[in-house]
């Protein structure tokens, strides 16, 4: 294998991982609430139109993403509402916000379906940029690349070293506890769920603006469900997070692999397509082997609805 | 200000009104969605609900439609009961499909009622076998079955991409992904004579009767109810959480692969990779819309078929992409968990 | 008056004259960052000694299915300990929760240190002044005991400094603690004491206590109670919450009784009579139950044999070695402070988690070790679990439909369909015989009181005359009258021949009923006594894992 290739495997894989760290840190700290957003490819489909929309119109990507942050928000606070104001099954509603938002956004974009943008060039870092190997891939890359590395250092400040952070966490914990010592523990939740869904309507619009710069229905293709299971294969914690969606990434780009080892294997592309979802699978067993961790670091109130006293 | 007040007990008038306030404001919402696209909301309303209807053929093919959902939904309502959520309805609708392709080509040359009665048999088996992995690792590890269940969606889809790519393939197809029509032993009985109406539907319908007596008057139900209300009060009786996870997974399993089978061995007569119309995820909506009740599956798939024709006529007649359907069915299944919350809640005026 | 004086480094130390004057203000948000008052307990400012510190008058609370508060008026001084007296579903905890500003009365006015005003939120109310230490206490287990008690501070404190000011604290009442564990490692004494701590932290005026005492051993609460005595002293206010009329008259100086949501009476403890004061708090005397001493014992329908089982939850206690024998026609009663291993030895008794060793468990004379549940009901064994909704009896379900839960076996099936004439029949003869305020067997198990869904479950075990009874917490959070009966029916059964295993948290309750006693301590059993040759302190020092041959190695039991 070649150097070259060696670079183009690793660029492709940090940029494929990018949109799940993206929409799993969201998740995270949603789920560190205690709310579970099953929405999430919902929220990315909207997030790819909007983003992918709004790009074709005003020519300038960051609105793209913008826009896209926004519907994902928009999304996310009609799954709110339902399960924090009006106490619907969190499983439920979940599930019915992916169904509707990958509709709806297929609805929305039957317009834009042989529309193409132009493709954002990458950001290089000075001096960083010319190291060998892991400068390009790592150094030279999209921007929104960058933005997730601080998204991922935001949010792991956030939860362990800041006060609202480790106000979340006890939410999530006991939010009974927490309204005894008077917390507004449904406003928290509102705020830690419409963060899930900025993020998630920012994954969905990196894949459109950026990644494949175009709109296809069902283009998010599962990325949410793996986000979603991408948080419970990192046990709630943030770096693993980064390490799990690279993992992902990796396996979603197999088909550089194939191709660079210069085997002469016949490995149809369905297998290979099919490879990140027996991944998450294959992950998803492993972690749940291990009780013992999942107890001590999933937060307790995951999925209960709260029900205020009167 | 306008609270939310806890009800001393939950309201029956609720439970049979929560689905009626959703549908009504699901056309409400409907209405406000045709007038912003520039539609006449009225003529849409008519083309879309009226239209599909207005004759035989219309109404055959509504039947028709809500065969696979009613098939899907109440394989899905034994497992809903006890909180094991199949969400891979789809893609064990799939394989069904797939399974049974495979024993109509088989035995392409063959005649004889065989051919039809084994591939009732493969599809069930097929939809079981694919719901049978989420059911093994959850009992097994602990794994979450809705994650499992759809990854394996996706991986369905891949399968039959490649299955009608390759192996399955129309020889003398022009090579066109899909495979050849079915000969007349491997199609679904015509119920009725001008329609595409087969025998699918009575069976749908004898599905709902045996689920309903399997749900209401067996003690596996009430296990299964037992579970899917109080988890710990099941464990304290003594119910095997472990079979009753199999016994949803399978339950939605067989149903959605024979739904898959009567697609290919009814109105498509063969297999391609738009076998699923997204009826494994309608069949969730349906479940749900019928609050998990044999007789509401019947009206929620009729409903939901319904839909499936709008989006038709819509596509023909109002210029609109037929994914106007999933909007609102995915509308539908919104304001029912919203509206589900009178059950247990009403409004009251509370002073600050 | 005595203060603490604790160092802070950062922030502007308001004096207590701010605390003091008007209390009209809207509460801060409590993630605001106001400074860092210096916690001074016990300096409560001028003030005569007779100051009137709370009073309410005619606070009223409806729910939609009960009245839980009507017209109630009080007064509390400062210094005082006063006692809320009343029987479970009396209404106390709402009042205490309308204090505290967790709810808000429907009626009725506040008064805090002669000015009227509502207390909007727990924040305010902390800033007032008052401080609540819960039944079931508002702690986070996955957090550290600074971590949590910075919680329930305003602003951001430093973690630190607030580690050394609850080691002042908790050396100065006698409440040991150390700041950096997890929650979750803590005993339940350990952990009352975290949430005393955080009340004393900010200085409180008035201290509510919501039954306090069900957690700790005897010894335990004679500790406690010189701990209140002690900020009694120092001129804090104390509302003591509580059912248990001897611990009332050993420390309150006043006592309000409520009963039904209506102040019966006050009275001054200490010249009082239990018979008087129960007048006040239930309409009648305490009912006494009819033990004579039991009959000729028979076969032996329980052995444990070295019953061992390690916990796989992580905050759980393993079980160790524990030997047992209880025969047809005795109560076996089992004592220990909560989460020594009643969990645990639950689930193993009952099937719930089976074991790997068949032995370990004999049921009347047939290993049961591997069973589920359902195979141990065959064998004779009846369980009434300590949970009710949700594990006794599935909470939206009839009551009718709850009885196939566990005796279905008795003619209810008829090839695996439901016989539903059967089961109503079942369910209407439970309701009967054991007294069910219900609405028939068709209303749902979640629309009974307490008491009379415990009568229910209870009933249901009973009526299928099992061979051995398993109870777990049979008459916790059960109003005196249910209380009584059911614990009378306990014994009858014990005189028909069944033999009875109880495990309970309340001593009075196991030496009301037991033949013979036991403790259970980090997962250890203690040698059995029966009761004649035995007493509550005696039990109680055992409750701490002190009894005679036990390896002390282990140091202190969770206590």
């Amino acid at each position: 294998m070649s150097i070259d290739l060696i670079e183009s495997i690793l660029f492709a894989t940090i940029i494929a991982g990018t949109p799940l760290i993206i929409v799993a840190l969201g998740q995270l700290i949603a789920e560190k609430s205690g709310v579970l957003n099953l929405g999430a490819e919902g929220m990315m489909a909207m997030g790819a139109i909007a983003g992918f929309a709004v790009t074709f119109h005003t020519g300038n990507p960051w609105l793209g993403v913008l826009a896209g942050m926004v519907a994902g928000a928009l999304m996310s606070l009609l799954f709110a509402i339902v399960v924090l104001t009006l106490m619907g099954n969190q499983v439920a509603s979940g599930l019915a916000l992916s169904i509707f938002g990958v509709g709806l956004s297929a609805f929305v974009g039957k317009p834009y379906e042989s529309e193409i943008l132009e493709t954002v060039g990458t950001l290089p870092i000075p001096l960083l940029a010319d190291l060998p190997i892991i400068g390009g891939p790592i150094f030279n890359q999209q921007p929104l690349v960058y933005l997730s590395w601080a998204i991922l250092a935001g949010v792991a400040w956030f939860l362990y070293k800041s006060r609202p952070g480790l106000l979340l966490r006890a939410v999530g914990e006991s939010p009974s506890s927490a309204h005894s010592i008077g917390y507004p523990v449904i406003r928290i939740r509102y705020m830690a769920t419409l963060f899930g869904g900025a993020m998630a309507g920012i994954g969905g619009s990196f894949l459109s603006v950026f990644y494949t710069p175009l709109w296809v229905e069902g283009m998010v293709a599962g990325r949410g469900w793996i986000a979603i299971a991408l948080v419970v294969f990192a046990t709630w914690r943030p770096f693993r997070v980064m390490v799990g969606a690279y993992l992902f990434g990796g396996v979603m780009v197999a088909q550089l692999f194939v191709q660079g080892s210069g085997l002469e294997i016949n490995i149809p592309s369905q297998f290979l397509s099919s490879l990140p979802y027996l991944a998450t699978i294959i992950v998803l067993v492993i972690i749940s082997r291990d009780q013992n961790t999942v107890r001590l670091n999933a937060p307790v109130s995951l999925g209960q609805p709260y029900r205020p006293d009167a | 200000m306008l609270r939310l007040e806890a009800r001393a007990e939950p309201s029956q008038l609720m439970s049979y009104a929560s689905p009626l306030l959703a549908i009504v404001l699901m056309l409400i919402g409907g209405l406000i969605l045709f007038s912003a696209l520039g539609k006449d909301p009225v003529e849409g309303f008519r083309i879309f609900f009226i239209s599909p209807l207005s004759d035989i053929y219309g109404v055959s093919e509504l039947f028709l439609k809500a065969t696979p959902l009613m098939l899907v939904a109440i394989g899905l309502a034994v497992g809903f009961r006890a909180n094991v959520w199949n969400i891979g309805a789809e893609g064990q609708y799939i394989m069904g499909g797939v399974a049974a392709s495979a024993v109509a080509l088989y035995f392409y040359e063959s005649e004889g009622p065989h051919v039809l009665f084994l591939m009732v048999l493969a599809g069930s088996v097929g939809g079981m076998l694919w719901a049978s992995v989420p059911a093994f690792l959850k009992t097994r590890f602990n794994t979450n079955e809705i994650l499992v269940s759809l990854m394996l969606v996706y991986v369905a889809q891949l399968a039959v991409s490649w299955l009608v790519h390759g192996p399955m393939m129309d020889p003398d197809g022009f090579n066109f992904p899909q495979s050849r029509m079915f000969e007349e032993s491997a199609l679904l009985p015509m119920l009725v004579e001008g329609t595409r109406l087969n025998a699918a539907f009575l069976f749908a319908l004898s599905a709902l009767v045996v689920g309903y007596v399997f749900m209401y008057r067996s003690f596996f139900g009430f296990q299964m109810q037992v579970a899917g209300n109080a988890k710990d009060a099941a464990r304290y009786a003594g119910f095997s959480a472990k079979r009753m996870v199999w016994i949803g997974l399978l339950s939605g399993g067989g149903m959605a692969g024979i739904a898959g089978m009567s697609e290919v061995a009814g109105p498509m007569g063969q297999i391609t990779e738009h076998v699923s119309n997204n009826y494994g995820f309608a069949g969730i909506i349906v479940a749900f819309v019928a609050r998990l009740n044999p007789v509401g599956i019947f009206f929620a798939s009729l409903l939901m078929a319904l839909l499936y024709l709008g989006g038709e006529q819509a596509q023909q007649y109002m210029n609109l992409p037929s994914s106007i359907s999933n909007v609102f069915q995915g509308m539908l299944l919104m304001f029912l968990l919203g509206s589900d919350v009178f059950i247990n809640y009403r409004l009251a005026w509370k002073r600050g | 008056m005595i203060s603490i004086l604790v160092e802070l480094s950062a922030g502007v130390s308001s004096s207590e004259a701010d605390r003091d004057e008007s209390v009209q203000q809207k509460p801060d948000e409590p993630v605001s960052s106001a400074p860092i008052k210096k916690p001074v307990v016990g300096a409560s400012g001028a003030g005569s000694k007779n100051e009137i510190r709370l009073e309410l008058n005619g606070i009223t609370k409806i729910y939609p299915s009960v009245i839980a508060n009507q017209d109630v008026s009080l007064k509390v001084r400062r210094g005082e300990i006063h006692a809320v007296l009343g029987e479970n579903g009396a209404g106390k905890s709402t009042l205490m929760k309308m204090i505290y500003g967790v709810t808000k009365p429907d009626a009725g006015e506040m008064k805090w240190q002669g000015e009227t005003l509502q207390v909007e939120n727990p924040a305010h109310a902390r800033n007032l002044g008052i401080g609540m230490v819960f039944q079931h206490f508002s702690l986070f287990e996955t957090l550290t005991v600074v971590e949590n008690v910075a919680l329930a501070l305003p602003g951001n404190p430093d973690l630190k400094q607030l580690a050394d000011q609850i080691t002042e604290v908790s050396n100065k009442y006698g409440l040991p603690v150390d700041p950096q564990r997890l929650v979750h490692a803590l005993s339940v004494g350990e952990r009352q004491r975290v949430e005393i701590i955080r009340c004393l932290l900010q200085s409180p005026k008035l201290l509510i206590m919501d039954e306090p005492t069900s957690v700790l051993t005897p010894q335990a609460v004679r500790k406690l109670f010189d701990t209140l005595r002690q900020l009694a002293d120092e001129g804090c206010s104390i509302l003591y919450i509580s059912h248990k009329l001897d611990e009332i008259q050993e420390l309150c100086h006043v006592a309000t009784v409520l009963r039904n949501g209506r102040v019966t009476g006050d009275c001054i403890p200490s010249e009082e009579t239990p018979h008087s004061m129960a007048s006040l708090m239930i309409g009648k005397d305490l009912p006494v139950c009819q033990h004579e001493a039991p009959a000729e014992l028979g076969d032996v329908r329980l052995r444990l044999n070295g019953l061992t089982v390690e916990s796989d939850d992580p905050f759980g206690t393993s079980l160790q070695n524990i030997d047992l024998e209880i025969s047809s026609g005795e109560i076996f009663g089992i004592a220990g402070v909560s989460g020594n291993g009643q969990q645990e030895l639950l689930y193993a008794l009952s099937g719930e988690e089976p074991l790997k060793e068949n032995e370990a468990i004999v049921i009347c004379g047939k290993a049961a070790g591997k069973k589920m549940p359902d195979a141990r009901r065959v064998l004779g064994m009846g369980f009434v679990p300590e949970e009710r909704l949700g594990r006794g009896a599935v909470p939206q379900m009839s009551l009718a439909e709850n009885v196939l839960l566990t005796a279905h076996a008795g003619g209810m099936l008829n090839k695996g369909m439901i016989q539903v004439k059967v089961m109503n029949q079942f369910a209407k003869r439970c309701i009967e015989k054991f007294n069910v305020k219900c609405g028939g067997e068709n209303s749902a198990a979640n629309s009974l009181s307490g008491g009379n869904l415990q009568k229910f479950i209870m009933g249901r075990e009973i009526l299928q005359t099992p061979k051995l009874l398993i109870a777990a917490q049979p008459t916790w959070g059960v109003d005196v009258g249910a209380a009584a009966f059911i614990r009378q029916e306990l014994i009858d059964l014990r005189n028909e021949g069944t033999a009875i295993l109880v495990i309970s948290e309340e001593l009075e309750e196991l030496f009301e009923i037991s033949d013979r006693i036991a403790v259970i301590a980090n997962g250890k059993l203690s040698p059995s006594k029966n009761l004649a040759d035995t007493n509550i302190d005696e039990i109680g020092v055992w409750m701490s894992g002190m009894w005679p041959g036990a390896e002390n190695s282990e140091g202190q039991a969770n206590a």
